[in-house]
């Protein structure tokens, strides 16, 4: 079973991008869980989801909080610096950042996997959200893919399909960019 | 044929409603239940489900809105949760006093103040005299499910009926979903066939006076016939499993053939216990879980039969009646009242306001229930700064003779 949890604020996506993450697992044929941490919700506000993947043929599940997940994503680099969205990631796990900066420059420890992708860029020139509040989860999703390969590529455009109501085209454009101009680190 | 989506339970309940043939639609929104009436109302908007869909300003107009679609013989649903449960309180009772079968579902969630949203039993629970059937959901499949054999029951026996989910843990949580097939759930659940119509024709007054000499055998009807559910809840669940291809009961067992420690649970942190109980039997440990499902009518035959001979049952209760005990260990104690081989009753209460109750929780409580001797109403499991264990009371209540008056 693989545990994951997304930080973003609020508009940039978060809990979409984990509805449709377990969708493209879901497709692929495994037992899945997506649910998000309602607090307050507002623009702007951090905003917390989370999704479950089951190994292939299990459907044994629990239904708990993610306390210790296998991987991150982060939907917007400031939330790096404000509570501690690293809390409780698994060693080897993969952080997956939104950010203009190459992996090596976000200081992470090394016992963790860190992988950067300009969404908020790639987001904007598809025209997701506005110049200011770009909409980046299908494009670190793409990002998350590649790093992880926890679904394939195909999946998770399927999935866009599926789980994002607007500019569908834009979106899985956005996805297939990230997925080949991600910049991964190996730092274990 | 069936289709397999990805949804939330609060979606799955909306579908249930759908594939039910709800005509009559009546709900007032509220965190956490919301997402069940945007759907139905975006469903019958747009002609996918042919039902009269009814806005109001308030969850007791909500019920008497589904009152009067009931009374007029068409199958009327709503969903609520927490503060509207209570609001709608009065016509709960009309409800059943009145023999409509009303089904609602019901996303569990504390009481205010202090105001959340998080999971918590107590709200269903305070609900627990008004003559509803009840039933416990686990899963996003069986918050669609339950609607459907709920209504089948409801419908034999004029009697109105609840599903209960848990806020969030199930209501705001996407899981793969059977959304069956419109025929198989008509094959299921044909029309429903009022006893009486309203009609303007033939004129009738309904829920007039009734003095002394009526009202006792209207109630002893109602309880005749929450008993006789207990038998069709069976019947229909099997026939759910029949039609439309998943076996429902009134209880749930796990690894119970063996079992000298029962766990007692019922809803979305069932599923952690169950963990919890394969953990143990790994360890040699002879666990085993009876989960609740019908909660109205109270399964006490069958709750005999199976905890009888136990060495000890815990009940793992997500709710309390402050003054006594977890609800559930009330009704489990109650069952087993002057049975020979009545196992000693052990009541936990866990995950009050949505706290999460977790494997680890389930394996706490074993652990204490393993060691304590004596049997207590209420042991507090997570309380921040106290280990497991009854209330920490720095008085004490003095043994009392009663008191003779003399008059």
């Amino acid at each position: 079973m693989i545990e994951l949890r997304i930080h973003g604020r609020g508009g940039q996506g978060a809990v979409v991008a984990s509805k449709t993450l377990a969708q493209a697992a879901f497709l692929a044929g495994r037992y899945v869980q997506s649910y998000p941490d309602y607090g307050v919700e507002r623009r702007g506000a951090p905003v917390v989801a989370f999704a479950r993947i089951a190994e292939p043929g299990d459907d044994l599940f629990v239904r708990q909080d993610i306390r210790e997940p296998h991987h991150l994503l982060v939907l917007d680099a400031t939330l790096l610096d404000s509570g501690n969205p690293i809390a409780g990631l698994r060693t080897g796990g993969w952080v997956v950042v939104n950010t203009p900066d190459p992996p090596e420059a976000l200081g992470i420890v090394p016992r963790f996997r860190v992988a950067t992708i300009n969404a908020s860029e790639i987001a904007s020139r598809h025209g997701l959200g506005s110049a200011a509040q770009p909409v980046v989860n299908t494009a670190i999703l793409g990002a998350f893919v590649r790093a992880t390969g926890i679904v394939s590529l195909d999946d998770l455009l399927t999935a866009i399909d599926h789980e994002v109501p607007v500019k569908a085209e834009e979106n899985r454009l956005a996805a297939a960019e990230a997925y080949e101009q991600v910049l991964l680190e190996v730092s274990v | 044929m069936p289709e397999r989506l990805l949804l939330t339970g609060n979606h799955a309940a909306a579908y249930g409603a759908m594939l039910a043939r709800s005509e009559v639609i009546s709900a007032y929104p509220i965190t956490p239940q919301t997402m069940i009436v945007e759907l139905l109302s975006e469903l019958t908007a747009s002609g996918r489900l042919d039902a009269k869909f009814i806005t109001v300003e308030s969850e007791h107009s909500a019920m008497a809105a589904c009152v009067g679609a009931s009374a007029a013989g068409a199958r009327a649903y709503t969903a609520t949760s927490g503060q509207g449960l209570a609001l709608m309180h009065e016509m709960l009772h009309w409800a059943v006093g009145a023999r409509l079968p009303i089904v609602l579902t019901n996303v569990s969630r504390a009481m205010a103040p202090g105001w959340s949203i998080w999971s918590d039993q107590s709200d269903i629970l305070s609900q627990r005299d008004v003559g509803w059937m009840m039933l416990f959901a686990e899963s996003v499949q069986e918050a669609q499910d339950f609607i459907i054999w709920m209504y089948r029951v409801a419908e034999q026996v004029f009697l109105p009926g609840m599903v209960g989910m848990d806020a969030f843990i199930l209501s705001h949580t996407a899981e793969p979903l059977i959304v069956h097939d419109q025929e198989a759930v008509d094959e299921y659940l044909p029309p429903f066939e009022p006893l009486y119509d309203l009609d303007p024709a033939q004129p009738r007054a309904y829920g007039g006076l009734v003095n002394r000499d009526h009202y006792f055998e209207l109630r002893y009807k109602i309880y005749e016939n929450m008993e006789r559910a207990g038998q069709l809840l069976i019947d229909a669940g099997e026939e759910f499993g029949d039609v439309l291809g998943h076996k429902y009961t009134p209880l749930e067992g796990f690894m119970l053939d063996d079992a000298e420690y029962v766990l007692v649970s019922a809803g979305a942190m069932t599923s952690n216990v169950r963990q919890a109980v394969r953990d143990l039997r790994e360890k040699g440990i002879k666990a085993g879980l009876l989960r609740v499902i019908a909660f109205r009518p109270f399964p006490v035959k069958q709750i005999r039969r199976i905890l009888g001979g136990r060495k000890k049952v815990a009940v793992l209760d997500r709710n309390m009646s402050a003054g006594h005990s977890g609800i559930f260990a009330e009704e489990v104690r109650s069952a087993l009242h002057g049975q020979s081989d009545a196992p000693p009753i052990y009541g936990y209460v866990v995950g009050i306001g949505g706290r999460d109750v977790r494997v680890e929780t389930a394996h706490e409580v074993m652990d204490d229930l393993l060691e304590r001797d004596e049997p207590e109403m209420a042991l507090f499991v997570g309380v921040k700064g106290l280990p497991i264990g009854p209330l920490r009371a720095d008085y004490e209540i003095r043994p009392l003779e009663p008191l003779e008056v003399v008059r």
